[in-house]
Formats: C-alpha cells, sequence, structure tokens
C-alpha cells in the first residue's frame, strides 16, 4: 500500500516537472495504474504502453542472475524494474532485449528504449549515445591467483610491475594505460573467460575488473582467486559512473532521470544495491 | 614501310580506344551515384559520424600504427615458417616409397585436421592450452603459441597449394630427369620444385593476405594488436572509425603486394606463353 502511494505521488511529481504542472495528476495515476508508463513516456517509448530494456547477451552476475532479466534477480535487473515502476510500467509491460555492446552504440535506429550494461558514462561516448544520470559509482579492482606472483602487491609501485590483463573496452582497460601505467603493455580479452584462461596459464599476473565484477568473478568464474585490493576513487579525475544508454537525444532521458531522482531519495536504490552488490569495504585499498 | 601502320594495327588501336572509353564512362557514371546519392540517405548523417570520423581517424591513427607493428613482426616470423613446413608436407604427401606410407598418412590427417577446425579454436587451444600445462615466462607468452596455431593452420593450407603444383607438373619432366640420371631427391629439387613454385604464386599470396588478416586473431589470447586497439577505441569513443582507419591500413600494404604479384605473373605468363586472345 505504501509503495502504490510513493507510486502515485512519484508519477504526479513526474507529470507535474515534466509537463510544468499544466496536467492533472488524476489521468497520470489512472494511468499508472494500468500499467502502461506515465504521461512523461507517452508516445515517447518503441511501443507504446511498453518499456523495452536493452541489455547484455549474455549478462552475467551480479548485475543479472542466471542471464534471466525477467525474473528482476541481480542488480540491473532490479534496477531496470524499479526504474520501470516509477515510469508507471507494470512488470508485465517490460520488454527485454539483448544487444552486444556494439549495437547499442552503432548509428541508426535502436531496438531498445534503454540499455544497461554497465556502460560508464563518458564524454566521448556522449557525442554517439545519450547516457542517463549515474545508477552506480564504482572502483576499480585487481583480482589475481592466490598462489601467485600478484599476492603481496598492495602497492601502486607493485602493481606497475606485474602484467595485467583486462576486458577490451572497458574502463578497467582505460584505467590500467592512465592511472596504472605497467612497465608492459597488459594483455586484453573478449570476456571473462579469455583473462580466466590467461591467469590459469601465467600469461598475466592479475586482472583488473570494476569491483563489483572483479568481486563476482573471483567468487565464481574463476577458482582460487581473490580479490587482493581495490583503487581509490580519487586516483582517477572521475570516478567511473554507469549509466543507462539511450538513442541520441532521446526525449525519454529526462523522464528516466526524474524516475533514478525518485529512487535514489526514497533509498530503493541504496536497498537494491545493499540486496545486490557486496560492501565495498572490506577490500583493501591500494596505496 | 615501317611507319605505316597495318590495316589490322589500325583497328585493333581503335578497338582498344574505344574499350578505354567505355570503361571510363561506366567507372564515372558508378562513381557518381554513389557520390551523389549516398548522402541523400536519411541517414547518412550518422553513418558519417560514426564510421567517417576525420577527428576520431587522426587521432586513433598513431595508435594503430603502433599497433600494426606487432601485426607485421607476427606475419614476418610466421610466413618463412609457414612456407618452410607446408613444402615439407607437401613433399611428404608426395613421396613414392612404400616404406614411406605412414609419413603420408600423417600428413593427409594433419592437413584434415587442421583444415577442417576453425583457426579461433586452435589460437585459443594452443595459446591457453598449452602454456596451461604449466609454462613459465617467457615460454608461456601467447605471442609465441598463438603463432604456432597460426603456422600449423596456414600450413596445412600452403601445403594443399603446394601439393597442387607438385602434382601439375607433367609426369614426363620426371621420367626425362630420370632418364638423365637424375635421384628421385634431384628430380624433385632441380625440375619439379622449381616449376611447381611457379606456377602456384598467385594462390599462395592469396593465403599470404589472408594470414595478414588472421594475424589480428592473436589478439584473441591478450597481445593488442592493430584490430584490437581499433576495438579498443571504437568502445572508447563509440565511434567505428578506427577501424576504417585500421582497414586503411591493411590496404596500404596489401593492395601494392597483390599488385606486384599480379605484374609479376603477368610478366612470367608473357614469357612463356603465346599472344593474349580478346
Amino acid at each position: 500500500m505504501r509503495k502504490t502511494l510513493i507510486t502515485l505521488a512519484v508519477a504526479g511529481t513526474i507529470a507535474l516537472s515534466a509537463c510544468g504542472g499544466s496536467s492533472s495528476s488524476d489521468t497520470t495515476a489512472a494511468k499508472a495504474s494500468a500499467g502502461t508508463g506515465n504521461e512523461c513516456t507517452a508516445g515517447k517509448t518503441l511501443t507504446d504502453g511498453t518499456l523495452t530494456i536493452g541489455t547484455g547477451s549474455p549478462a552475467y552476475g551480479p548485475w543479472v542472475v542466471d542471464d534471466k532479466p525477467e525474473s528482476k534477480q541481480g542488480f540491473e535487473a532490479a534496477v531496470a524494474y524499479a526504474v520501470a515502476e516509477e515510469l508507471g510500467y507494470s512488470d508485465a509491460n517490460v520488454k527485454w532485449v539483448r544487444t552486444t555492446f556494439d549495437e547499442a552504440i552503432q548509428p541508426g535506429k535502436k531496438n531498445f528504449d534503454f540499455n544497461l550494461q554497465q556502460y560508464s558514462i563518458t564524454d566521448e561516448r556522449k557525442q554517439t549515445v545519450s547516457f542517463s544520470d549515474g545508477y552506480y559509482t564504482t572502483n576499480q579492482a585487481i583480482v589475481g591467483l592466490t598462489d601467485s606472483a600478484a599476492k603481496g602487491a598492495t602497492t601502486l609501485a607493485a602493481i606497475k610491475k606485474l602484467k595485467l590483463g583486462a576486458q577490451a573496452g572497458t574502463t578497467s582497460l582505460e584505467y590500467i594505460t592512465n592511472v596504472i601505467k605497467p612497465d608492459t603493455a597488459p594483455f586484453v580479452y573478449d570476456d571473462n573467460a579469455g583473462a580466466k584462461a590467461a591467469l590459469e596459464a601465467k600469461q598475466i599476473d592479475a586482472a583488473i575488473f570494476d569491483l563489483p565484477t572483479a568481486l563476482y568473478v573471483s567468487a565464481v568464474e574463476i577458482e582460487g582467486s581473490s580479490v587482493l585490493g581495490q583503487f581509490p576513487a580519487d586516483s582517477t579525475a572521475k570516478a567511473d559512473e554507469f549509466g543507462l544508454v539511450f538513442d541520441l537525444e532521446n526525449p525519454l532521458v529526462n523522464c528516466v532521470n526524474t524516475a533514478l531522482a525518485a529512487i535514489k531519495d526514497s533509498g530503493s536504490l541504496a536497498e537494491i544495491t545493499t540486496t545486490w552488490l557486496s560492501s565495498k569495504a572490506e577490500i583493501p585499498v591500494i596505496k | 614501310m615501317a611507319t605505316t601502320t597495318s590495316r589490322r594495327a589500325a583497328y585493333e588501336q581503335k578497338r582498344k580506344r574505344r574499350s578505354i572509353a567505355v570503361a571510363t564512362v561506366s567507372s564515372l557514371i558508378v562513381v557518381a551515384a554513389i557520390v551523389l546519392l549516398v548522402p541523400k540517405m536519411p541517414g547518412w548523417d550518422r553513418v558519417r559520424h560514426s564510421f567517417f570520423n576525420g577527428e576520431r581517424f587522426w587521432d586513433s591513427m598513431p595508435r594503430l600504427l603502433h599497433a600494426f607493428v606487432l601485426d607485421v613482426k607476427i606475419f614476418a616470423w610466421c610466413a618463412p615458417l609457414i612456407l618452410i613446413l607446408a613444402m615439407l608436407v607437401a613433399m611428404a604427401r608426395n613421396s613414392r616409397s612404400s616404406a614411406l606410407f605412414p609419413l603420408r598418412a600423417l600428413t593427409i590427417a594433419y592437413t584434415d585436421i587442421m583444415r577442417g577446425v576453425p583457426v579461433i579454436l586452435w589460437i585459443y587451444l594452443i595459446g591457453f592450452g598449452v602454456p596451461g600445462l604449466g609454462m613459465d615466462r617467457p615460454w608461456n607468452s601467447p605471442l609465441i603459441w598463438g603463432s604456432v596455431a597460426l603456422v600449423l593452420t596456414y600450413a596445412s593450407y600452403v601445403a594443399e597449394v603446394f601439393r597442387a603444383g607438385i602434382e601439375s607438373v607433367h609426369e614426363s619432366q620426371r621420367a626425362a630427369a630420370r632418364s638423365l640420371g637424375l635421384s628421385n631427391w634431384q628430380t624433385m629439387r632441380f625440375v619439379v620444385i622449381p616449376q611447381a613454385v611457379r606456377r602456384v604464386v598467385p594462390p599462395l599470396m592469396n593465403d599470404l593476405v589472408s594470414l595478414q588478416k588472421d594475424v589480428a586473431l592473436v589478439s584473441l589470447i591478450g597481445p593488442i594488436e592493430i584490430l584490437r586497439q581499433a576495438g579498443i577505441d571504437k568502445s572508447k569513443f563509440a565511434n567505428f572509425t578506427p577501424f576504417i582507419g585500421a582497414a586503411v591500413i591493411f590496404l596500404c600494404i596489401t593492395i601494392p603486394l597483390t599488385r606486384t604479384t599480379d605484374y609479376l605473373v603477368e610478366r612470367e605468363r608473357r614469357r612463356t606463353t603465346g599472344t593474349r586472345v580478346r
């Protein structure tokens, strides 16, 4: 009951902020209860009354559990449904599509309203796609096998001497080249499986991921590895912030930003974060 | 007598001028259609921004060239090894001694298996698998084992090219060589192989050009070469222009290479065959 009231109140606020207060909140409430979107989103989605959300193929943990975003299990799946709810879409009116990273940024019409698969918000990318406000801010972290040369590397100076690996096209790789600046060129892989094989073949000493991925990878995917440390957020000029990706200049961005602000204010985003992502506190910070 | 053109020469010259004119006009029509019509398409501005962005092109170029050095290196040490191994395999397969049957069977199995399985699998299997058996640096380098995978797969293709060349040399050549007193090995070395290699230069170049592109597959197991660097820049800027940059660099190598080969082949052909039929 409390949830419904909040939804109605927020839907009202969105309508007021989007339409300059000219609309009556009654019609908004009626629409929101039908679960086909609020006034802000009307006519702005791909299909009227449906919110189409894109994610990776496969989508992996802890962002989406078992590659099933429909189950609402996993951080990004939960965020997507929370945003959808704020926008006035019932669960039944949320449709998922799968895209690769490239499909989301290629020119031409998109097959989703927004796409979330840990896209870091950067000024360069903003020239091709539009971003919502951030929904999660992360640090970079280092993962190594417990019995390797990486063990005991707790300072940046020690990490510089390691052979590092990262996933292609991630901000982790940029972090290696711009901040860590290791003595030898890093190796780059298409996915975590490649990094894992290279760690096992001792071709790299350690791999860099964003912290939630690092925790997941070390716990679930790479046996015998652990998160050796996280890099302080202030060692980059800007923290790594994840945002939802939209077609360039999609008017829906404003609606979604209002919805994101609402779930931030109500504390539900924080709740989702603690449910799905491990606490950052226990990982030692690299000096 | 020498200065007057014969009727036949005059006719041929007229035909030649006419065919050049037709070729020029038809090329111009095609180019004009592309240049004039494509920008009129509704999505052209965005396609141009994403694929043909001058700023991104020149910004990526130094990084791409730097990464391209690795491609050239891998190519430079793989190509000779491939040619040597392929020649050995082809000669083994063409051996005629009955005692060497196991060797022939082995080479047949080798070419069948290596050619039948995608290169990517060999790169993963040999590049990650062999070092995973417990090697230490530098011997577990993905550059070494990625190159081994490329050499083994490409040698199987090239061996078939060489075999086709060897088999195309007429049996009478061998008979003549043997009757002159050359041994089996000398016949191969001085009579068959020189003719065979000359005949297979075009398909050989084809394989080398394709090797030059497949070198990029080594990036799957770690090293950053030009296509990987282009992919990294693509993700960073959400723009595909770096791939165009990489393509231009590739073309700068492959086009002169293939043109030169064509020229050499044409010269060889003119030297050994009669006049061209039009």
